[in-house]
């Protein structure tokens, strides 16, 4: 915010840092922001509400952002989302219960030519069928527990 | 509300095949009231900035091919309007049973009951049915604050009550969240509204709210009485001091 | 990267960066934008170079990261230059491989064949750069002769004869409207001198197109060049980038470029040592596809919900900060420089009689050949599709191509010989858009690919307006039910008339064109829908006999 000289105008860049930062934006940071910025209250909440990149709940240890755009619809997104719920029991929009996985949709990561993809924890994975996204799934997840032990 | 103009000129423009004059700093909207003629309306609120968002006022101009919003459009010379047409009759009633079809409205039971710009529309405009299903969201009313009741089930989202404490009060304490189909109106960090802490309790919400949407606490069904006489010294108000 | 300020600086790094690539005697080229990089191309560059290494040949050879070079589903490419030998699905093991035979036939197994349509028949002007230079070495995008232009347009040309250069190519808006370029130029340069901004829309929220996404992860000196011609044309000092969140890699080679250009000065104050200064800033997006919208986006770099505002009036009259604003699209200003370089004569020369020069397409969906072509305006689907494209996989029969994104068109196979331009796409009952282009076949329900898009436009509506807020969420509801097999022949009276009240009440371009897929596949695809209604509903229907 100091960045842009707390100026009004750079709201979405603060509440972007925010999110960066800490993975989601908490209510304390939304009265942070407003008080830094000066701005009302329920005009910080309303841009943080319309924007579908921010979110105010936490995410699980790792995000799973399927791609809903034509390209990678038309190749079969929803046969992909059919293997995740039946696996982790979790849709679009949804985090597992031991918070280890968060399932996310994105319009387009503009990556059509390999559709259907998916980013996981920041990388994309194209080309993708039912087996080969459970099976990078329990890669990622099963590799943060190996580490940990 | 729009700003005055430098240059303003006095021109001269049809409407519904009667010449009119009109100075250029005006919209369609404020020649049409003068000279009687009705065009309907729902987001817009003399005092407070237009956002042409409900486009009842949305008007035939001769030699365009898509319709112009009433309320935000400026007059120019020579230019023809046409404010009622079958088109356009069918376009207003379709856009009234939209919003019937998109929340709890319930004319019945509301305390806005023969007070309702909603209501007095869809009489006006003949709309006595609906053709699509009702979508009955389900929204809580919240009665936390101690003098006001908000109800989301009456809200046509038409923004004036974000428009008037933002602008007039200048508490901003109401503002949209979310985005369409599921955008509402909240206070604060949509937090129960006795419970904020920027709302100075001005009222200013009730008054202006056009349906039932958010009332005075102890009136009940068609009880709704507004006090809306400050709103025109607003646009004096301002415009003497710029 | 050294400072250069006049032509002759250009000239001279264009020079040295030539006699060092001819002094290699082969160079290898390996994709590094972000399709390839998702399967892998990261760790192939690394495996090459370090081959090359182990084997002493770095003075003979040299080894880069590239931007797109187009036939994305092939991916990681590797292109061995000047051979033009192109490698597809390179894994990190074949380095070995590659290298052995750099002077030797090719690698069989991987060559993919340059003789083909895809690479034959494309007119490369927007993407002629793509996959030939390093997108984070400014000096290879001056060997390229680039910022040429800018230098020419600083030290030949006043504003106005840059504006009319770019009216006489007859360029159009490359976003989706068409509009024509110079006259939006020329209209902003006309309301005198005052504070005004450029704004570079890199939003793509169309799902399906990565056109712009590969030109600036690519190309990204490209785009700071049209920028900034556009600016000195229009009289502009300060600009904006306004770029969606869900592109990082694009915006981390934007930084970088913009920085680099500010070292070379071709960005900043006293541009190429002239009076002509021009900053440029990213601003984030934040996944909001109503944020493509020229009056949503400025709402949106002002710190604002994305909610349109009623045009009248235009941006160019007043827009970002209330003030004059010009807005252009990625592919519009990558058009720029060649304009300036060759000559509005020259572009005009391209394409047909109303829609000039080239277009970038993304082609995704039932299609061999994914990825990005460019071709000029006037190509015919067939040989976009099947030539290019190289047809539809699995044997499988072409139903229809969808174009310009989520609020475009479904075009039926039996169109297949028309032209693609704004006017040909436009009397079918679809639109250019940004040039997205999804191939369906039979396998695919056009009423689940209307419903699927309907959707998109109740997610991406920004609630302002009753019609397209209310209105999309009803069609979507039509929809559903009809391929739930619970609708009759009166619902699809309801939904033909709600196409025609969103369509022609709504604020702003979102809603005025989110029934077009609605409409478009009610035109072609009736008996599609009619299948599904109750069987009842279907024997009336039939007796009808078709009658709308």
């Amino acid at each position: 915010m100091r960045k842009h000289g707390f100026s009004p105008h750079s709201l979405i860049e603060a509440l972007h840092s925010v999110q960066d930062t800490f993975g989601y934006i908490d209510r304390e940071a939304l009265i942070f922001v407003s008080g830094s910025l000066r701005l009302p209250l329920s005009k910080v909440y309303g841009v943080a509400t319309f924007y579908h990149y921010f979110t105010l709940k936490p995410q699980g240890k790792h995000t799973c952002v399927i791609c809903t755009g034509t390209a990678c619809y038309i190749k079969g997104v929803p046969a992909l989302l059919d293997s995740l719920q039946a696996q982790y029991g979790v849709t679009l929009g949804e985090t597992t219960a031991d918070g280890e996985l968060s399932v996310l949709s994105a319009r387009c990561v503009g990556a059509c030519g390999l559709a259907p993809v998916a980013v996981i924890d920041g990388h994309v994975a194209g080309k993708l069928t039912p087996e080969s996204l459970l099976k990078r799934l329990e890669e990622v997840i099963h590799h943060e527990l190996h580490h940990q032990s | 509300m729009i700003r005055a103009q430098q240059n303003v000129q006095v021109i001269t423009l049809i409407i519904d095949g009667a010449p009119v004059g009109a100075r250029t700093d005006e919209t369609i909207l404020d020649v049409a009231k003068q000279n009687n003629i009705f065009i309907p309306t729902l987001c817009h609120l003399e005092g407070l900035s237009v956002i042409g968002a409900c486009r009842l006022c949305l008007v035939e101009v001769k030699g365009l091919n898509r319709l112009l919003p009433a309320c935000v459009t400026r007059v120019q010379e020579g230019m023809e309007v046409t404010t009622i047409s079958e088109r356009l009759t069918r376009y207003r009633r379709w856009i009234l049973e939209l919003l019937f079809s998109e929340r709890n409205h319930v004319c019945a039971v509301c305390v806005a009951n023969g007070f309702c710009e909603l209501q007095s529309l869809a009489e006006k405009l003949g709309m006595d049915h609906v053709r699509i299903p009702y979508r009955h969201p389900k929204f809580a009313v919240d009665a936390t604050h101690d003098r006001f009741v908000s109800d989301n089930n009456r809200c046509i989202l038409c923004g004036r009550c974000v428009r008037v404490c933002g602008e007039v009060e200048g508490a901003h304490t109401l503002d949209f969240m979310g985005r369409g189909i599921l955008s509402r109106v909240v206070s604060d960090l949509d937090q129960p509204w006795g419970e904020s802490v920027t709302c100075t309790r001005c009222s200013k919400c009730v008054q202006v709210c056009p349906t039932g949407a958010i009332m005075e606490k102890g009136r009940t069904f068609a009880e709704k009485f507004e006090r809306r006489g400050f709103l025109p010294y607003l646009t004096t108000m301002r415009e003497e001091q710029s | 990267m050294s400072f250069t300020t006049n032509l002759e600086d250009l000239i001279h790094v264009r020079e040295r960066v030539q006699t060092e690539l001819a002094g290699r005697k082969h160079r290898i080229h390996v994709c590094v934008a972000a399709g390839c990089l998702s399967s892998g191309s990261a760790d192939v560059l690394a495996a090459l170079k370090k081959t090359i290494q182990e084997r002493g040949l770095e003075s003979t050879c040299l080894v880069k990261g590239v931007g797109c070079m187009g036939p994305c589903a092939g991916g990681p490419l590797v292109c061995i230059e000047p051979e033009g030998i192109y490698y597809a699905q390179v894994q990190p093991s074949d380095a070995e491989e590659i290298v052995e035979k750099l002077d030797r036939e090719p690698v069989a197994r991987l060559q993919m064949s340059t003789d083909e349509p895809f690479f034959t028949r494309q007119k490369k002007i927007v993407l002629e750069n793509c996959g030939r230079i390093d997108p984070e070495e400014i000096d290879d995008y001056i060997a390229a002769k680039g910022y040429h232009a800018l230098y020419k347009t600083l030290a030949t040309m006043t504003p106005s004869e840059v504006i009319a250069e770019v009216v006489k190519s007859g360029l159009r808006g490359r976003g989706g409207a068409g509009y024509p370029t110079g006259l939006k130029w020329t209209t902003v340069a006309k309301t005198g001198k005052q504070q005004k901004y450029v704004i570079c829309n890199a939003d793509e929220g169309d799902p399906g197109a990565f056109m712009d996404r590969s030109i600036l992860e690519s190309d990204p000196h490209r785009v700071l060049e049209g920028m900034a011609i556009a600016a000195y044309a229009v009289g502009a000092d300060q600009g904006y980038i306004y770029i969606r969140a869900e592109y990082p890699l694009a915006i981390e080679r934007l930084r970088k470029a913009i920085k680099q250009a500010e070292q070379g000065t071709f960005l900043g104050k006293n541009i190429m040592g002239t009076t002509f200064s021009f900053h440029v800033e990213l601003r984030l997006g934040a996944g909001a596809y109503v944020c493509g919208e020229e009056t949503a986006l400025i709402a949106s770099i002002e710190g604002g919900r994305g909610t349109p505002r009623p045009r009248p009036p235009y941006p160019a009259e007043s827009g970002l900060f209330g003030r004059s604003t010009l807005i252009n699209n990625v592919e519009t200003l990558a058009n720029i420089a060649p304009i300036i370089r060759y000559g509005g004569e020259w572009y005009s020369q391209i394409g047909t009689a109303q829609s000039k020069g080239t277009k970038v397409f993304a082609l995704a969906g039932k299609v061999k050949n994914t990825g990005l072509i460019e071709v000029p305006m006037g190509a015919t689907l067939k040989e976009i599709i099947f030539d290019i494209g190289g047809g539809i996989p699995d044997g499988k029969k072409l139903k229809a191509v969808q174009t310009g994104g989520p609020t475009g068109g479904c075009i039926p196979e039996d169109k297949i010989d028309m032209p693609v331009d704004y006017e040909s796409l436009a009397q079918v009952g679809s639109i250019m858009g940004s040039g997205g282009m999804i191939v369906i076949d039979e396998t695919s329900s056009m009423v689940d690919v209307a419903r699927y898009f309907m959707e998109f436009s109740v997610s991406e509506s920004c609630g302002k307006c009753v019609p397209c807020r209310v209105g999309t969420s009803q069609m979507h509801d039509i929809l559903s039910r009809v391929l739930k097999g619970e609708a009759t022949e009166h619902d699809l009276a309801i939904l033909e008339e709600l196409c025609d009240v969103i369509k022609n009440t709504s604020l702003c371009g979102l809603g005025q064109s989110a029934p077009n897929p609605v409409l478009s596949t009610l035109r072609y695809f009736r008996k599609e829908y009619e299948s599904y209604l109750r069987p009842a509903e279907q024997a009336a229907a039939n007796n009808h006999g078709g009658v709308q």
